[in-house]
């Protein structure tokens, strides 16, 4: 894995609570409980649906996996930065974008700007992500001049000019997207191989949702949640609101990106789709279902969301029939998500 | 010159169509704090209420009056039972809810109404175009639309300013505890501008089944555009919404127009067309970021 974790990583206070298998402490809090049974469920669950012989199982575990990551990136700036982002479904695409025409140049077509394209994850996979970083803060600048219902507008702007400049690029598919021929090289694992892929998910979302816990404990996610809480007295007390907010929100669009390389790589097809705003809604309603601000909540509703796409799916062809109502009845009776209430103790 | 008069007009009447949902929009927000993605969805039933009523009867007007009920309808049911529960609550919660009203909505339209799209004619009195002088033919149709657009802004403009409901409505923006204080019953009041912007979509949802597909997803689009609108004009201000409505139209039709061909002067014209295509599309939303990059609080804001 290749994960930039070291950029931010030193702010934590060592030996901070908040990591799946850190922390000796006698006896486990909830959050731990939820942690270390989460992991073990993620662990087992490709061999227990093996045995159980069912199909579909390690497919639509890897589309958990990934949207789990994507909602857990986006919680750090909904639940814990306040800034409820409409558009980060376009660092999901432009993750996804940066491996498939990275793929597109080593076999079908010229170098792109003398590069001749890369087909391996080492090189392709921290590009991408940086690609994302770098307009993250590109949008964060612009977005985060304003807030509340203008930065809800503005960040879905932004998600809709990345959609239609992927559509208008005729070169990389237009409207039809990129097909890959197979995946990403990773020396020593064949991302052609389902399972194996699942794992790298797996392994991705772990570590990602740990630094993501580390940050939101660092001294670095105290003044974002004290920003949250009251932003007037935050800044009273010496806190520079703008540069912590723009920080939360590349990071977060950096874990996004991760998200819609492993996508691609999954799906070995990236389309405009993936920057659509219905995928940024998805992403939001699967961070609430799950519980806002709470990191881990989110993993939970990315499984329930993708669970009930795929059993719905099954049952019926109009199974947004019963899916909208739910996210109703999620927004209007469930406050704080599938595990707020559990979680709330340290992170609401 | 012609072809410049011919998209100033094609931009009002996109203008006029799109102000219709942004007024109604602006006022729910701007009143009841409340995000509703749901207003395309509004719109969408309006023009499938419509085109279902033109189809069986053959009369415009029905499908005119078919659409205002069924839209306004539609709105009242969800104002009572969802939205009303969500005033007071973060606006996270109100984009969830509302979206996943769209996805219910959608897939509920696909059910009663089928997959392939109404085809509604022009009806007879508003076929045909006017010359306007200098050569130039114009469609009726969209001059019918020009002319609703106004009648709404000018009517608009008088219940917000001249009537006892829009002084109310203006108190319930500035201050809903007052006016709840002062014995008035804000619920009431709120469910009513609901619906009157529900009816609003609807009526702009039938003026454009003729002229644009009536499809699945039509809401969608139209909404995004419409948010546009009320965020460069000031949300919550309808003056906002009327300047916003005019300039997103404008920008729209001139790029569709012309962008293309400045573009050839550049690049070679396969280029030019990709290009151009997905620089049209994204136009309005350059002007947006632009605008609340200079006034984050948009060009009209409701207060102050």
């Amino acid at each position: 894995m290749n994960l930039p974790t070291r950029s931010i990583a030193p702010q934590a206070p060592a030996g901070t609570f908040g990591q799946p298998g850190g922390a000796g402490a006698p006896g486990f809090s909830m959050r731990q409980q939820i942690a270390f049974g989460g992991l073990l469920l993620l662990l087992v669950a490709v061999p227990i649906a093996q045995w159980l012989d069912y199909p579909f199982a390690v497919s639509f575990l890897t589309r958990f996996a990934i949207y789990a990551l994507a909602a857990v990136s986006l919680d750090l700036v909904l639940g814990y930065g306040a800034l409820v982002s409409f558009g980060h479904a376009m660092f999901f695409a432009l993750g996804g974008y940066v491996v498939g025409i990275s793929a597109f140049h080593v076999t079908d077509a010229e170098p792109l700007f003398g590069w001749l394209g890369s087909n391996s994850a080492l090189i392709v996979w921290p590009v991408a992500m940086l690609a994302c970083g770098v307009l993250g803060a590109l949008v964060g600048m612009l977005a985060l001049r304003t807030s509340g219902v203008q930065f809800i507008m503005i960040t879905l702007a932004f998600g809709q000019m990345v959609y239609f400049l992927l559509v208008s690029l005729q070169a990389y598919g237009g409207d039809d997207g990129l097909l890959m021929k197979r995946p990403n090289t990773l020396p020593g694992v064949n991302l052609a191989n389902p399972v194996v892929m699942y794992y790298v998910c797996v392994a991705a979302l772990v570590l990602w949702t740990a630094f993501c816990m580390r940050l939101v404990d660092s001294h670095f996610g105290m003044v974002l949640r004290a920003l949250r809480q009251s932003e007037r007295r935050a800044i009273n007390l010496g806190v520079a609101p703008h540069s912590h907010r723009l920080l939360a929100f590349i990071i977060s669009a950096m874990g996004t990106g991760l998200a819609g390389v492993l996508w691609a790589n999954y799906a070995l097809l990236v389309t405009p789709d993936m920057a659509s705003w219905s995928k940024s809604g998805e992403f939001m309603a699967v961070v609430i279902l799950g519980g806002v601000g709470t990191l881990l909540g989110p993993i939970a509703g990315a499984l329930v969301f993708t669970g009930l796409e795929q059993v719905m799916s099954a049952l019926t062809e109009h199974w947004m029939l019963i899916v909208g109502p739910i996210l109703v009845l999620v927004a209007v009776y469930g406050r704080s998500g599938l595990l707020g209430a559990l979680l709330k103790e340290r992170h609401v | 010159m012609l072809l410049i008069f011919e998209q100033l007009l094609n931009g009002l009447q996109y203008g006029a169509m799109l102000f219709m949902l942004a007024a109604g929009l602006t006022l729910i927000f701007g009143i009841m704090g409340v995000i509703n993605l749901m207003h395309g969805s509004f719109y969408m039933v309006g023009a499938y209420c419509g085109a279902f009523a033109i189809i069986q009867t053959g009369s415009f007007l029905a499908g005119v009056l078919c659409a205002l009920l069924g839209a306004g309808l539609y709105g009242l049911l969800v104002e009572v039972t969802i939205i009303r529960k969500l005033y007071q609550r973060d606006h996270l919660y109100q984009v969830l809810a509302t979206f996943g009203m769209i996805l219910f909505t959608n897939q509920a339209m696909t059910l009663i109404f089928g997959r392939t799209p109404p085809m509604v004619e022009i009806p007879p009195m508003l076929s045909g175009s006017v010359p306007l002088g200098g050569g130039l033919e114009y469609p009726i149709m969209r001059l019918a639309l020009i002319v609703v657009g106004a009648v709404v802004a000018v009517g608009l403009w008088y219940l917000v300013t001249r009537t006892r409901v829009g002084m109310l409505v203006r108190a319930g923006a500035d201050d809903r505890e007052m006016v709840d204080a002062l014995g008035i019953d804000i619920r009431k009041l709120y469910t009513a501008v609901f619906g009157f912007g529900a009816v609003l979509c609807g009526l702009a949802g039938v003026m454009a089944a003729p002229l644009l597909a009536v499809e699945i997803g039509m809401g969608e689009r139209i909404l995004i555009t419409t948010f546009v609108v009320i965020v460069i004009g000031g949300v919550g201000s309808v003056r906002g919404a009327l300047v916003g409505a005019l300039l997103v139209g404008m920008v729209d039709s001139m790029g569709r127009a012309f962008l293309p061909q400045l573009l050839q002067l550049v690049f070679t014209p396969t280029i030019a067309d990709a290009l151009g295509a997905g620089l049209v599309s994204a136009s309005i939303y350059v002007l947006m970021a632009i605008v609340l990059i200079v006034r984050p609080k948009g060009l009209l804001p409701a207060r102050g």
